[in-house]
């Protein structure tokens, strides 16, 4: 029981970090609980899908179907948080002031709501979709501890809802003013370590060959299976022995989405400074 | 004109798959082939011997009826392998060292070590 509540709740983890950090980030935002909630939803039927066409998803594209899949995925999220981040550099300011928002802006943000309800879609059903292969080799091996490791399991996604409440109450204790640099910061570091992630799929594919030397390797020091590595590992795309080449895409994306969401975030807010320079 | 410009489309999007395919045929020549099989949650040989510094494809087979998860930090690897399927992945270069593989569902129980000199 304690094994299978291990390894459950080890893969629940990552998505349980994503889905407390976004509902942070759009806590105030018209419409974002449902977004997650649908999103949260979606992933977990996405999850079981993918679960039942493992063999199929698999054996697609001369047997790179499953790396290539988990690449694409793993990009949408990237793309979604980069979306997001620029978003809020334009309208967070005002929505933290409290200023009344006009129809447009709210219409942007239900965009951008969408897009973060996508990212926890994407991130329940990568990790769901292991837990429901896991779940479903218990089954498959019948016996009478069946029944108990199910229940380990289901107290595993049951620790990883904690995960959630922990890091949401964790980021709601920030102050308001301050909240916005910090999720800021915490979404951009967490869609560059996707991205290394995706990079990761794409090296296993063989379809990204270079640079592929290991760039450093940190095992001895922390493993990124232990627990506070793979906390890391969702923050901040800690990888105990990545390859040259995830460090560069990390890098990389990383550059990508500051610059975006400095110059779109300045060139946006420009306009407004006539009558919001007192709010600054 | 315009049959001209979509033959030459076609033509270069034939040679483009071409020298896909190629590309692909050619690293799957070089790569150094490594199969392994999953039965009853052990993996066999526990420990494969594959040359250093040659791409490698390894082949999983799994024989048990429970999906497993071919897993290494160090080979960099981690894939599903559903009940009585097979996959295969592919290794970067290696240098000559014992680089341990595990089925993540079972990590405990099934692990092996692939060796390369």
């Amino acid at each position: 029981m304690l094994g299978a509540l291990i390894i459950v709740f080890r893969e629940v983890i990552e998505a349980g970090l994503i889905v407390g950090i976004v509902l942070a980030v759009t806590r105030g935002l018209r419409g974002s609980r449902l977004a997650i909630a649908a999103g949260v939803l979606g992933g977990a039927v996405g999850a079981a899908l993918v679960a039942a066409f493992a063999g199929a998803i698999g054996e697609a594209l001369e047997g790179i179907g499953q790396e290539v899949f988990n690449a694409s995925i793993l990009l949408i999220a990237v793309v979604m948080l980069t979306w997001h981040n620029v978003w809020m550099a334009t309208h967070g300011r005002e929505l933290a002031a409290d200023v009344k928002r006009v129809g447009e802006e709210v219409r942007t943000g239900s965009r951008s709501v969408f897009a973060l309800g996508v990212v926890c879609a994407v991130a329940v059903m990568r990790e769901g979709s292991e837990i429901a292969l896991f779940m479903y080799g218990l089954i498959a091996a019948g016996g009478s501890t069946a029944a108990e490791l199910v229940i380990g399991s289901a107290l595993g996604l049951a620790a990883g809802v904690g995960v959630t409440a922990l890091t949401y109450f964790g980021l709601a204790a920030i102050p308001q003013r301050r909240l916005f640099a910090v999720t800021t910061a915490l979404i951009s570091l967490l869609a560059a370590g996707l991205a290394a992630q995706a990079a990761l799929f794409l090296e296993q594919a063989g379809i990204l060959t270079m640079l592929s030397q290991t760039a450093w390797n940190t095992s001895a020091i922390l493993s990124d299976t232990s627990l506070f590595g793979r906390v890391l590992h969702t923050l901040i795309g800690y990888s105990d022995q990545p390859s040259v080449l995830q460090v560069v895409v990390y890098a990389i994306t990383l550059a990508i989405i500051v610059v975006l969401t400095k110059t779109v975030g300045s060139r946006r807010r420009a306009p407004m400074k006539a009558h919001g320079a007192a709010a600054g | 004109m315009m049959k001209t410009a979509e033959r030459f489309l076609a033509l270069a999007a034939l040679l483009a798959l071409g020298l896909g395919a190629q590309s692909l045929h050619a690293s799957a020549e070089e790569a150094a082939k490594v199969s392994l099989t999953l039965k009853d949650h052990k993996f066999s040989p526990a420990e494969p011997a594959a040359p250093a510094h040659k791409p490698i494809v390894i082949e999983v087979e799994n024989q048990d009826k429970t999906p497993a998860e071919f897993e290494s930090k160090s080979l960099r690897v981690e894939k599903v392998v559903p009940g009585g399927d097979t996959i295969t992945v592919r290794v970067r270069p290696l240098p000559p060292g014992r680089y341990r593989f595990y089925d993540d569902y079972h990590e405990s129980t099934t692990e092996g070590f692939l060796v390369t000199k």
